[in-house]
């Protein structure tokens, strides 16, 4: 029987709901499951309700479930909201001495006395969380062994280290010995090992992998990691993260240091975008290759700090004013997180314009296993440079107007050639000017980039039935639950496929406008209100998708939700 | 030998006897006195009629947004960091549009000089009052008279920036000589430079700034002590000093940064492969 299945932690902020999902995640991906794990937290230090899911699953998979298996709960608010989503042989993991009152088939409650448990074997109640993870591993009968060198990696060889081990052993020896009774049984796998990776964990490494140099960013939520990383492993892969004053100024110096000739980059939320949009025109006009990472979350203004939507990419589209070309990623997945970036910074360097990362919390926070990245497959193409010994650098021209639109950069202060660019329209070397005819030629040449980057965007992914009467349309982080969803369907007999863009801009109306023509009932399946997806997909191509399933709660697509959402309108 | 040749830039589009030539030629004089080629100096500039002034020399340039010359300056510092780079605003562009950058900059000590075209009156725009009008000043966009004008050698000393002087474009050898000063010091430096607008500020004139400036180097004066620095800050009205105001060592933002040690950023190799040993850290 295939093992799918669902553990849910649930808790206040402060009360270590983070870090046992976190633990939970590790020790099945070491055990060869493939996870799948989110987090659902709100915009506050201590208190409120936070939870951590984490599937668990013996083949890939890229969204969440609904149902619960194991709930861990640490407060009675936990136990009140995921008890309706438990499955009928559930359990529930609560301290009974402290959460008092709980109703509710006793099958499923397993009370463990985490707080004392942690008191008497760890010797300190703080490590009751710990208490709570070995006594959900025990509620499935998984190995405490390979639970030990995770606590171990995780907190170190030592004091700390070993009460975890002690309290995780307390949880475990609990639950066997007072509830020995249809324990579930998950063994590990004999699978090659993955990585445990968050989506913004994939974009730090894609961008240091692809040579990033350069960060400059402004703390904001779910982008805030990626500064984090990248400032940590500075030392290590000779990079510079500034925490720069603001947003204008982050964008502003990545700017600075990729006209100097490194690979530079910046990364945000929607609203810190918002102060950026004036940097984004300015790399346009300077010709300046930069990578934007958006993490979207609900907005406008401050929205939902800490929750999810794809509410930007109308905005994305059109951020600046004036004409000038860019382009506009969205992975699909956390691995796609990693080569969507890669990609990103060659574009950038090889048609010199910003090019934007769409991600959104969802992605950004939730934790998928990824198998090893085959790192001899990320190319570094720096695009056209100058070169000194075949031109003469007396007469570099920085903006020369070429027939691909595409100028040989030069960086100033490594050769003899000047570098010379300016925000306001310029002539070929880069001295601002307000000849007519230098105008059009600059624009013309800006936008003539776009029809080389036109070719490298990828087809979009399709999957499903062949002739299907119902596509789901989708783009960026719903991949995983449409997905699902559409296999979900195909069980129910429903012929029904899927198609999904993770390169958005220049869009690749074409491959569109074939594959929707195909089939009389479409879907736009988007975490935004008003479809814009679907109303890019009118304006590029006419085509009037039929449906829509938007959501714009906050929170993320289920599988199941997109499924039952499809059929109650009748597919 | 750097010479006059190698610093000569497009023609100005400025107006005829705009403080603004004294400046470019005092820039000039700097860094061909200090030997410095234009290949290896690059000039960051704003918005606004100074933001002009790299067009008007030879360098590398980057000809920023309003308000925005710093950011880029200090990417472009912290890529390569073997640049001499200045960077060149008005008061608009560094008090009002770039004022945080400015504060931060100063405060984080950023390796990079700071010329400020301090004219007292937007100029470009055509004669609105600027961050640094005197107060009482009438323009068309403020009619019963300017607000308080900001102090931007007060805010740089209170800051954190490590050289902070003022110079006066109607004296191009004093104020060649501060730029030189600026160049060589390490860390921030900002000068502010008093610069006549003969079309829009008929108060702040050539001769009402002549008849009040007075050299710091002519008095007993040590720009190492911040709280007489901030005293001769707070001067202005009858007497307004000019010259080297602070003057701190400090450690620079770029010195502190590890992989600077090893050169310019912009010269270091990237190796892909090297991520392999970070990826087992996620098993």
């Amino acid at each position: 029987m295939p093992i799918d299945f669902n553990f849910m932690v649930g808790g206040e902020a402060g009360q270590g709901v983070q870090s046992v999902g976190f633990l939970l995640a590790k020790v099945f991906a070491r055990g060869g499951y493939h996870i799948f794990a989110d987090q659902d937290y709100e915009s506050r230090i201590r208190g409120g309700h936070n939870f951590f899911r984490v599937r668990v699953s013996d083949h890939k998979v890229n969204a969440i479930a609904e149902d619960v298996d194991i709930l861990i709960a640490f407060n009675m608010a936990s136990i009140e909201l995921h008890q309706p989503k438990m499955v009928t042989q559930g359990i529930i993991i609560f301290d009974g001495e402290k959460i008092k009152g709980v109703s509710g088939n006793n099958g499923s409650l397993v009370s463990v006395p985490l707080e004392k448990l942690a008191e008497e074997k760890a010797g300190d109640k703080l490590m009751l969380n710990t208490v709570a993870l070995g006594a959900a591993l025990a509620a499935v009968n998984y190995d405490l062994d390979m639970l030990n060198t995770v606590l171990t990696d995780h907190f170190g060889k030592g004091e700390v280290g070993d009460k975890n081990i002690a309290a995780a052993k307390a949880g475990y020896d609990y639950v066997r010995s007072e509830h020995n009774g249809n324990l579930r049984k998950i063994k590990p796998l004999s699978e090659p090992k993955r990585m445990l990776l968050t989506g913004n964990e994939a974009i730090s490494l894609g961008a240091i992998a692809a040579g990033c140099k350069f960060m400059a960013a402004y703390p904001m939520t779910p982008a805030s990691s990626i500064m984090e990383y990248m400032a940590a492993k500075s030392k290590e892969f000779d990079l510079v993260m500034v925490h720069a004053e603001d947003e204008i100024a982050a964008i502003n110096m990545a700017i600075g240091a990729a006209y100097a000739g490194v690979r530079a980059m910046t990364a945000t939320s929607g609203s810190g975008l918002c102060l950026m949009v004036e940097g984004i025109g300015l790399a346009g006009i300077t010709e300046t290759p930069i990578v934007i990472i958006d993490g979207q979350r609900p907005g406008p203004a401050v929205g939902l700090p800490t929750r999810t939507e794809q509410g930007d990419l109308q905005f994305v589209l059109h951020a600046h004013h004036g004409d000038f070309p860019r382009a506009i990623l969205a992975p699909a997945t956390i691995e796609d997180a990693f080569w969507a970036t890669v990609k990103a910074f060659n574009w950038a360097d090889r048609y010199q314009l910003p090019v934007i990362v769409l991600t959104d919390q969802h992605l950004a926070s939730s934790h998928a296993t990824v198998d090893p990245i085959d790192l001899s497959k990320v190319t570094i193409d720096r695009g056209m440079l100058f070169s000194e010994k075949e031109d003469d650098p007396s007469e570099y021209m920085r903006h020369r107007v070429t027939k691909s639109g595409i100028s040989p950069r030069a960086f100033p202060g490594l050769g003899q050639a000047l570098v010379v660019t300016d925000c306001d329209e310029h002539d070929e070397e880069g001295h601002l000017t307000e000849d007519a005819g230098e105008r059009t030629a600059q624009v013309q040449k800006r936008l003539r980039k776009i029809l080389p980057l036109k070719k490298e965007i990828g087809k979009p992914h399709k999957y499903g039935s062949r002739g299907a009467e119902t596509t789901l349309i989708g783009w960026g982080s719903t991949y995983g639950a449409i997905h699902e969803a559409v296999d979900m369907l195909r069980r129910e007999d429903v012929r029904i496929n899927m198609l999904h863009l993770s390169e958005l801009w220049p869009f690749p109306a074409k491959a569109v406008a074939d594959a929707v023509s195909k089939t009389p009932n479409t879907y736009a399946i988007e975490n935004n209100a008003t479809g814009q997806l679907a109303r890019l997909i009118k304006a590029e191509t006419g085509y009037d998708v039929s449906h829509r399933i938007l959501k714009y709660d906050g929170r993320p697509f289920t599988p199941a939700y997109i499924a039952q959402a499809v059929k109650k309108e009748g597919c | 030998m750097v010479t006059v040749s190698d610093y000569a830039g497009l023609k100005p589009a400025w107006c005829p006897g705009c403080g603004n030539f004294g400046i470019l030629e005092a820039l000039n004089r700097a860094l061909i006195e200090m030997g410095i080629e234009p290949r290896h100096v690059l000039l960051v500039s704003g918005i606004g009629q100074a933001g002009k002034l790299p067009h008007y020399t030879r360098g590398n340039v980057f000809n920023s947004l309003h308000g925005r010359p710093i950011p880029p300056a200090v990417g472009a510092k912290i890529a390569n960091s073997e640049l001499t780079v200045v960077a060149v605003s008005g008061d608009g562009d560094a008090y009002g549009e770039g004022g945080n950058h400015f504060l931060h900059a100063a405060r984080r000590n950023h390796d990079i000089t700071y010329l400020v075209h301090d004219n007292q009156v937007y100029g470009l725009t055509k004669g609105q009052a600027s961050p640094t009008s005197d107060v009482g000043f009438v323009t068309k966009t403020t009619p019963y008279g300017a607000a308080n004008p900001v102090n931007p050698i007060a805010l740089a000393i209170v800051s954190g920036a490590s050289f902070v002087g003022r110079g006066f474009a109607g004296d191009v050898e004093h104020l060649a000589n501060l730029i030189k000063k600026g160049i060589a010091h390490r860390g921030f430096a900002l000068i502010d430079i008093l610069q006549p607008c003969i079309s829009f500020n008929h108060r702040n004139t050539f001769q009402w700034y002549k008849e009040r400036v007075y050299k710091l180097e002519d008095e007993r004066y040590d720009p190492g002590d911040k709280k007489a620095a901030l005293e001769r800050a707070l001067e202005w009205g009858d007497r307004i000093p000019i010259g080297v105001i602070y003057q701190v060592k400090s450690l620079t933002y770029e010195e502190q940064l590890p992989p600077l040690s090893k050169g310019p950023l912009v010269n270091q190799a990237v190796e892909p492969a090297r991520v392999g040993k970070v990826l087992a850290e996620f098993m």
